[in-house]
């Protein structure tokens, strides 16, 4: 297996000793759409991913952002040489992806949430041992490989069960096993929770931080589920529109949305909006109300106080989804790229 | 380590790797693999059965006998019927372009078409294949052949030729629908539109059939030209009579150009959101 720990071909030596996992410089990628009718027919370019330039160093675990259409996904398929990037440099594992995309695949794993990649009527078992075969691993690698993948996601139960009847997190767990029986330098994943109950994401999450803290195994994944950002991910970089919005830990994505923190007190008796310097009341449900600060907490609480018999309150910090949240809506004190 | 290893055989090996895992499948379950086979059979005695009624109203067609007719019957279903199980199932790329299968392929370290390919082998399509050799000796008999040692040589030769141009015209015909959703019916009016063009002796179609199946989709290199060698009979419709032998030089032409196709289209692939 020398050939999936061999490091980056013509990526130039960092201060580790090895280059960027993944190196884009400018990268884009367009579609050409035809509408309307026939004979009038109107050729419209549009843009999925432009200018993102990002590089992965070996051991990170990156966070890939966006909502729904802002090329996430384009971005992914061309990392993984599905897409040829229409400009742009690009390198993923010392190979490009698009002229060299069978070689890189067995470099990297990849796991589709939406999508499986074992084979549907064959049970488990044996959709790995194909597995085995495609990436060619040596007969004695996969066995300890697998029997390892086996005990940590307890696969066990269901070795011998068609993929077909496995359950989603089963099937999952199923995938995540066949995009790592290779040992791939870097594992990318889309979506990889989504649909999963709260288990199940647990599960996989705590598997993915042992395989990044013992192997060094590179992550970037796009997700929409915030729980897995704030476990999982150190930096994170939010897409929109085709651009690169953010890229930084996930400390600087809050700090650089203007998004406030709330107090929510619980008055003795139902009353009118709290009106108080520093603050504006933005809910209220009966003896309870939600009043965004603009000022210091305490000087508030202080205030509040003064007016009101005050029976319970709490402060919270801006949720990450918020933060998110306000990013995509162009609300960002400005791109910060580190 | 794997990489050393000479590369050309590593998808022949994925493809037999493969299409073996999908026939292990489908063995669990014989007696449906049985009567599968059987009815692809039935396929082909209704064709070789309208050669026969078409051969015995007319006598001869073109000069061609009924023993003769058989010959091209024979060699068409057996060309098609191996071009249609080494490779027919990549018209099913449209779905696999729809449901997101072929991302999924493409992640993998094996060449997409030999995936496309095996997926859901179907070792029924036998059906076809083994009664088309069977029609292709009893004819052989039948008809007068002068057994040179070349045309013993060339037989093969020619059949090969014959599936690696039906199986190119797969392939192309597949492509369309990296551009055009719904393309395969289209692209089966070529394939198996192209296949009852090769049944008959071509020359009873008319010169400009013919000619497109010469020139433009060679199909006349199938079962027309590798009938009139074998028979050794000078070309009724008027074109050169050394044709014949360029049949297995306009397979490899066939088999680099659908390559070219593939490869073009597989650049120009623009995937589906999800």
């Amino acid at each position: 297996m020398t050939s999936v720990r061999e490091s980056a071909g013509s990526a130039p030596p960092s201060g580790a000793g090895e280059g960027p996992v993944i190196e884009a410089v400018g990268l884009g990628r367009d579609f050409v759409l035809s509408e309307g009718p026939f004979l009038r027919r109107r050729r419209r370019v549009v843009s999925a991913v432009s200018d993102v330039t990002l590089t992965v160093r070996p051991g990170e675990i990156v966070g890939y952002l966006g909502p729904n259409g802002a090329g996430k996904s384009s971005t992914m398929k061309m990392l993984t040489g599905i897409l040829t990037p229409t400009r742009g440099h690009l390198r993923v594992a010392g190979l490009e992806p698009s002229r060299q995309r069978t070689r890189l695949a067995g470099r990297i794993g990849v796991v589709f949430g939406q999508r499986t990649t074992l084979w549907w009527d064959l049970p488990l078992r044996d959709s790995l041992a194909l597995t085995r075969h495609l990436y060619r691993v040596p007969a004695a690698d996969h066995a300890r490989r697998l029997a390892e993948l086996t005990e940590l996601l307890e696969l066990g139960p269901f070795l011998a069960t068609p993929v077909r009847q496995l359950s989603l997190g089963q099937r999952m767990r199923g995938d995540l096993t066949a995009a790592l029986l290779h040992g791939p330098r870097l594992l990318v994943l889309d979506e990889p929770t989504i649909g999963l109950d709260v288990v199940s994401k647990s599960t996989i999450r705590e598997f993915l931080l042992r395989l990044n803290g013992e192997e060094g195994t590179t992550i970037l994944l796009t997700t929409h589920d915030l729980g897995d950002v704030e476990r999982l991910c150190e930096r994170v970089v939010v897409i929109d529109r085709g651009r690169k919005a953010y890229d930084g830990g996930l400390d600087g994505l809050r700090a650089s949305v203007p998004a406030p923190r709330v107090l929510v007190v619980d008055l003795a008796s139902p009353v009118g909006p709290v009106r108080v310097e520093g603050a504006r009341c933005v809910r209220v449900e009966g003896p309870r109300q939600w009043l965004e600060l603009s000022d210091n907490p305490a000087a508030v609480i202080a205030r509040v106080a003064d007016r009101h018999e005050v029976a319970d309150l709490t402060l919270r910090e801006p949720d990450i989804e918020g933060v998110v949240a306000a990013l995509y809506r162009g609300e960002a004190a400005g791109n910060r790229t580190p | 380590m794997a990489d050393a290893r000479v590369p050309v055989f590593r998808p022949v090996r994925a493809y037999l790797l493969l299409a073996g895992t999908w026939c292990r499948a489908l063995a669990q379950y014989p007696a449906s693999l049985v009567m599968m086979t059987l009815a692809t059979s039935l396929g082909v005695f209704a064709e070789i059965s309208a050669v026969l009624i078409v051969f015995g109203h007319a006598g001869r067609l073109e000069g061609f006998s009924l023993a003769e007719g058989l010959l091209v019957a024979g060699l068409a279903a057996t060309a098609f019927g191996c071009a249609d199980m080494l490779l027919g199932n990549v018209e099913n790329l449209g779905e696999h372009i729809r449901s997101g299968t072929l991302d999924v392929m493409l992640v993998r370290p094996v060449p997409p078409l030999v995936q496309l390919a095996t997926d859901r082998f179907a070792p029924r399509r036998l059906g076809r294949i083994v009664p088309g050799t069977v029609i292709i000796a009893v004819a052989l008999v039948l008809c007068d052949i002068d057994w040179t040692p070349g045309r013993v040589l060339m037989l093969p030769v020619l059949l090969v030729s014959g599936t690696a141009i039906c199986s190119a015209v797969w392939v192309v015909g597949a492509c369309l629908q990296f551009f055009v959703t719904g393309a395969r019916e289209a692209a089966n009016s070529i394939t198996y539109g192209g296949q009852a063009l090769t049944e008959y002796p071509l020359a009873v179609f008319g010169r400009d059939v013919v000619r497109a199946a010469t020139f433009v989709l060679p199909l006349a290199f199938v079962t027309w030209q590798p009938a009139l060698y074998l028979l050794d009979r000078p070309d009724p419709t008027g074109l050169p009579d050394g044709l014949r032998f360029a049949t297995p030089l306009v397979a490899v032409v066939s088999c680099l150009a659908a390559a070219a196709c593939w490869r073009f289209g597989l650049r120009h692939y623009r995937s589906t959101g999800s």
